[in-house]
């Protein structure tokens, strides 16, 4: 006869492997971070680090977006678009300023005025985006796609597709300061470094800690039961459309302020980086599932792939086959943790 | 062995020997035998969550029995799969239709077993004129180049009634097959069923209309529990024996006092209205009233409006017309999350699709509703969330290690306590609950229940709307039945009897059917 003992649930057994695959990305980045110091010499030196803490804060920055416009179901194309438009709009103002023909003048706003108004603009595509996909009822893929167009077109007939040189500003029109936010430092750290810091923790704070972020997760989750639950699911997707353009208006910025210059084509395929970040970073494409920080993460990864094969002079053709299969293994990953996930609910369940 | 249930055991077709079905949590079937008598309306009855769908698909091969025996002509078969039960003549009409919309009705009706000329080249023209052929004798004029997506649910029944007749089936089984039918095309679908009869097909037929399943069947299989309740010939009982049968002994109901009405009440609904897309109504000139402290029961069949007005009700259906006063302030135009605020919450049908974010913790969906109560600032009182979360699951007896938890690790009675928690962690004055009872097991019921009456007892108004009778009765202190979209009777408990609800409940369907045409 078996002795019974009355025990309350049993607790949540988690597997080491299951443990494991929860933490994939950190332990990527890890292995690419112990692969290149190994490999790579100088790769851990303190000035290849903030190098690399540069380059990766542009997608970051954009990935971050992204991560609020996919844990919603949603995708937002048209990052890489706006990121040119925006560096577009700050150049001209910049170099050409605001001609007011009916007075014979012409506005130079201040820096910060300059950097408002991109980032308006960026917020203005990002809300022209959630207003077709909620009230218009377009899908996220193809109410961006077409906002891609539109915006790098826009960006084109600025300058009617030429070059803003030398945005340094002139003393005379109190236009200067603008390279600070790319080619800036505080204390040795690079500005877009410090912006992608600010940035990445207000976003992980609202993600994690307020009703909106919890909304966000619930609509991505389950649109339905979100709405019925009181979530006011449009104006949830409208928010996340217009962050994601805030965030690629800001890494716009930085673009054309590292280079001293804005072209109407950078930002091109950006998107796409930044989706491969998010992913990477355990954000799932089905919407409700993914954090900010595993993002920031996997952008990272990625980041370090690139220079790290750089500096080991691996051709770049080889560079897009590695990234192409970090991501799929990573989608493969994340399959096996769902599946197994699954397994256990339902083993506990019968047990 | 009796002579004629001898020969009654000659005549059966197919036929099911001490079938059981155990699911995680729940045994659904517990030794139930069946026999499918040919060129016969076999009528399998019983109340939601009877075992009849499950037996029904075991018998179509949708799922395996756990232990039992299936004979086909004698012989013992197995089904791996609906396939491989087609294949031996036995189809299936499914009550959710399994049509591809964005095809036309001949490419449905001949999905699974095209006609193909050279092995690749799908033979349409024969498919037209088969399925010409085959609404010919539905009575239908329904086009074989028509979109399924574009026919009204009703027609859309036809095709799925022609799908399982282009196939030559033996033996067919239907499924609530009238439930989205006027009364004009429920008479033509039972002229069908006379001529597969005479054609020597057997019928299984599943239908909660009793009128109907007296008119039409030979047998009557009476499921209850899980369990056989009574087998009979239908020339030998009436509905109240059925009812009976099915419904079984309640168990008392508590007496309680009736709530003391006060005199303006909590929820009072004039004439509202919700147009269906086919110029009929899903909810036709309602008008109601619940008073604080008082448990409505609203009673009726499948497609009766319940849903559509709980969904009117709680601003999911911005389109309706008419008037919500809650404690005197309208509702209706105002959205979701304001209405919740006032004080409506709703339990809905469908847990998995509307009820719960899957992918979230047992702690986040709990909140989901009420997160406006945990706000310190711009963010959520993670200490106060936990705090009320806590406290929820213990008044419910939400069966959970951590409220970290996903949602779906939890079984079915303790998802549903889960969305019932959310709903209460909102501080509701009306509980509006769709289907509580529905797919979780008799004790998590029987404690939902007891929720809800405890509830009433703190001044909640609670209206819950249930296809099943014994669930009306063990907990209403009002019954009001709905049909057609239609309120068609309102009763005290005292007063109300089973065949009172039955006969309120069937009499507006046929109306309401003509409306829908």
């Amino acid at each position: 006869m078996s002795v019974a003992i009355s025990s309350p649930a049993p607790a949540r057994r988690t597997s080491p492997l299951l443990l494991l695959l929860r933490l994939r990305t950190l332990i990527a980045l890890f292995l690419v971070l112990g692969f290149f110091s190994a490999t790579a010499p100088n790769f851990l030196d303190l000035g290849t680090l903030v190098l690399l803490a540069k380059h990766v804060s542009i997608n970051a920055l954009l990935a971050i977006g992204m991560t609020f416009v996919v844990l919603t179901g949603g995708i937002d194309l048209s990052v890489g678009s706006i990121v040119g438009l925006a560096g577009m709009v700050a150049g001209g103002l910049i170099d050409r300023g605001v001609p007011l023909h009916v007075w014979h003048i012409t506005l130079f706003p201040d820096v910060p005025v300059v950097i408002a108004i991109a980032l308006a603009v960026g917020v203005l595509v990002g809300a022209i985006n959630g207003v077709l996909v909620t009230w218009l009822s377009v899908a996220p893929f193809i109410a961006t796609l077409g906002t891609l167009y539109v915006a790098r077109g826009t960006a084109l007939l600025v300058s009617n597709g030429e070059t803003f040189p030398n945005l340094v500003g002139r003393p005379q029109f109190h236009n200067t300061g603008f390279p600070i936010m790319g080619a800036g430092t505080v204390l040795g750290i690079p500005v877009s470094v410090i912006l992608l810091v600010v940035v990445g923790a207000i976003a992980a704070y609202v993600a994690a800690r307020t009703p909106f972020g919890r909304r966000v997760y619930a609509v991505g989750g389950n649109e339905r039961a979100a709405l019925l639950s009181g979530v006011p699911v449009e104006r949830v997707k409208l928010f996340v459309y217009m962050i994601s353009g805030a965030c690629a208006a800001l890494a716009g910025l930085i673009v054309a302020s590292e280079l001293v210059a804005s072209h109407p084509a950078s930002g091109e395929t950006f998107e796409l980086n930044a989706i491969a970040a998010t992913v990477l970073g355990g954000t799932s494409l089905v919407g409700g599932r993914g954090t900010i920080w595993g993002t920031i993460i996997g952008a990272f990864v990625i980041g370090i792939l690139a220079d790290g094969l750089v500096m080991l002079g691996v051709s770049s053709f080889w560079q897009m086959v590695i990234k192409g299969l970090v991501i799929i293994a990573a989608v493969v990953l994340d399959q096996l943790q769902r599946r197994m996930q699954r397994r256990m609910a339902i083993q506990a369940q019968a047990g | 062995m009796s002579a004629p249930a001898l020969a009654a055991a000659d005549a059966a077709i197919l036929r099911a020997e001490q079938v059981s079905k155990v699911y995680p949590g729940t045994t659904a079937l517990h030794a139930v035998d069946f026999s499918v008598r040919r060129g016969a309306v076999n009528v399998l009855l019983g109340e939601n969550g009877a075992g009849k769908s499950t037996l029904m698909k075991i018998l179509a091969g949708a799922e395996q029995p756990s232990s039992g025996h299936l004979f086909l002509d004698g012989t013992e078969v197995s089904f791996t799969s609906v396939n491989d039960a087609a294949a031996q003549g036995i189809g299936i009409i499914f009550q959710e239709l399994n049509l591809c919309p964005n095809l036309s009705v001949a490419e449905n009706i001949f999905l699974g077993h095209p006609t193909v000329r050279f092995g690749i080249d799908i033979d349409t023209a024969s498919h037209a004129e088969r399925t010409r052929a085959l609404m010919r004798r539905l009575e239908h004029a329904i086009d074989p180049h028509a979109l399924v997506g574009d026919l009204r649910i009703a027609q859309q029944q036809i095709v799925e009634i022609a799908k399982a007749l282009a196939r030559d089936v033996r033996i067919l089984i239907m499924d609530e097959p009238t439930s989205a039918l006027s009364a004009t095309e429920v008479e033509i679908l039972f002229r069908v069923i006379g001529e597969l009869k005479a054609a020597d097909v057997a019928i299984v037929y599943i239908s909660h209309r009793l009128e109907e399943l007296v008119r039409i069947g030979d047998t009557v299989t009476v499921l209850r529990d899980g369990r056989l309740q009574a087998t009979a010939e239908m020339r030998d009982v009436d509905i109240p024996w059925l009812i009976a049968q099915m419904v079984g002994t309640m168990a008392a109901p508590a007496i309680e006092p009736p709530p003391s009405l006060q005199a303006d009440p909590l929820l009072h609904i004039k004439a509202v209205s919700l147009r269906n897309p086919h110029g009929g109504f899903y909810v036709d000139r309602v008008s109601l009233q619940v008073a604080a402290g008082e448990v409505v029961g609203l009673y009726g069949l499948l497609g009766a409006g319940r849903s559509e007005l709980f969904e009117v009700l709680i601003g999911a259906q911005p389109d309706a017309q008419g008037s919500v006063l809650l404690d005197g302030t309208e509702l209706l135009g105002l959205p979701i999350a304001a209405r919740i605020r006032r004080g409506v919450a709703l339990v809905p049908e469908d847990r998995q699709r509307e009820g719960l974010v899957q992918c979230l913790s047992v702690s986040d969906n709990l909140s989901l509703a009420s997160l406006w109560r945990f706000l310190r600032g711009p963010e959520i009182d993670a200490a106060r969330e936990r705090d009320a979360v806590v406290r929820m699951i213990r008044d419910l007896l939400i069966k959970v290690s951590s409220p970290d938890v996903e949602v779906t690790a939890l079984s079915g009675g303790n998802q549903q306590k889960v969305v019932i928690g959310k709903a209460l962690l909102t501080r509701p004055k009306l509980l509006l609950l769709d289907e509580p009872g529905r797919g979780i097991d008799v004790g998590a019921k029987a404690e939902v229940f007891r929720t809800m009456r405890n509830l009433a007892r703190e001044g909640l108004g609670v209206m819950f709307a249930t296809s099943d009778l014994k669930e009306v009765f063990a907990v209403a202190d009002r019954i009001v039945v709905m049909a057609g979209g239609r309120i068609t009777g309102d009763f005290a408990r005292a007063d109300a009897t089973e065949e009172r609800l039955v006969a309120a409940a069937n009499q507006g369907a046929a109306a309401a059917a003509g409306v829908a045409r």
